[in-house]
């Protein structure tokens, strides 16, 4: 029996939806799956190795927007963010109800090994680097490349 | 033929399987895995997955309450 594939395309950079592409990753990667996660634009913040705000980027203006969007540590929540006061909320409300937190999940997809790939466009857009990335980002890819390893999987889009 | 116990009755999903998945990847061929869990989900679907991926699940025992343990063998 072929291996049974999920492909995800992380767009966002919101806490709450990386934690849902995190959860859905690492959950179909524990059943068995084949676990592919393309992060482009705003996700890219998700896998930056600098999780905190940092000045990474090309120019004067991917570098303002660089510190801007910041890394894993300082994604904002997609509503109730209350000027970053938000994610905190949520992430002390997930560990004491036991629930695994972004980080946590990110560990856990890293020892699954689940696929990590980043967008060349949007990486050329931000002036982003492959050696901005952490070290699990197996390869910098474009729309035929993911399209080609998504092939005869479930794709979602977060 | 080391048996490791594992203890996921206060996880949530999908950190129940994760956990239980990242510990039946260590095991050598002969090795067990103890895994105690609560009913509902992880009773449902821990075995199942199990079976699944090629293990062999030797027993699911009631040890209290909400409380179950399954022994998944490599």
């Amino acid at each position: 029996m072929e291996q049974k594939k999920l492909s995800i395309i992380a767009f966002s950079g919101d806490f709450d939806k990386l934690t849902a592409v995190f959860t859905l990753g690492t959950g179909a990667a524990a059943v068995g799956y084949e676990v592919n996660i393309f992060f482009t634009f705003w996700g890219l913040d998700a896998i930056k190795r600098k999780q905190g705000r940092s000045f990474t980027g090309g120019n004067w203006l991917t570098k303002i927007f660089g510190f801007m969007m910041g890394g894993l540590k300082v994604t904002p929540t997609s509503r109730f963010n209350f000027l970053g006061a938000g994610p905190k909320i949520f992430r002390y409300l997930m560990r004491k109800n036991n629930v695994a937190t972004l980080e946590e999940l990110v560990d856990a997809a890293k020892a699954l090994g689940i696929n990590f790939y980043a967008c060349e466009m949007a990486m050329h857009v931000l002036g982003l680097k492959k050696e901005d990335f952490i070290p699990e980002v197996k390869d910098v890819l474009g729309v035929a490349s993911f399209l080609n390893l998504s092939e005869g999987g479930r794709t979602l889009f977060i | 033929m080391a048996t490791k116990v594992l203890d996921i009755t206060k996880e949530h999903c999908p950190m129940t399987f994760v956990k239980t998945k990242i510990e039946l990847s260590k095991l050598q061929p002969g090795d067990s895995l103890e895994v105690l869990l609560s009913e509902g989900e992880p009773l449902d679907n821990v075995p199942r997955n199990a079976k699944d991926q090629g293990f062999d699940v030797r027993s699911v025992e009631h040890v209290e309450g909400s409380i179950y343990k399954v022994i998944i063998q490599k």
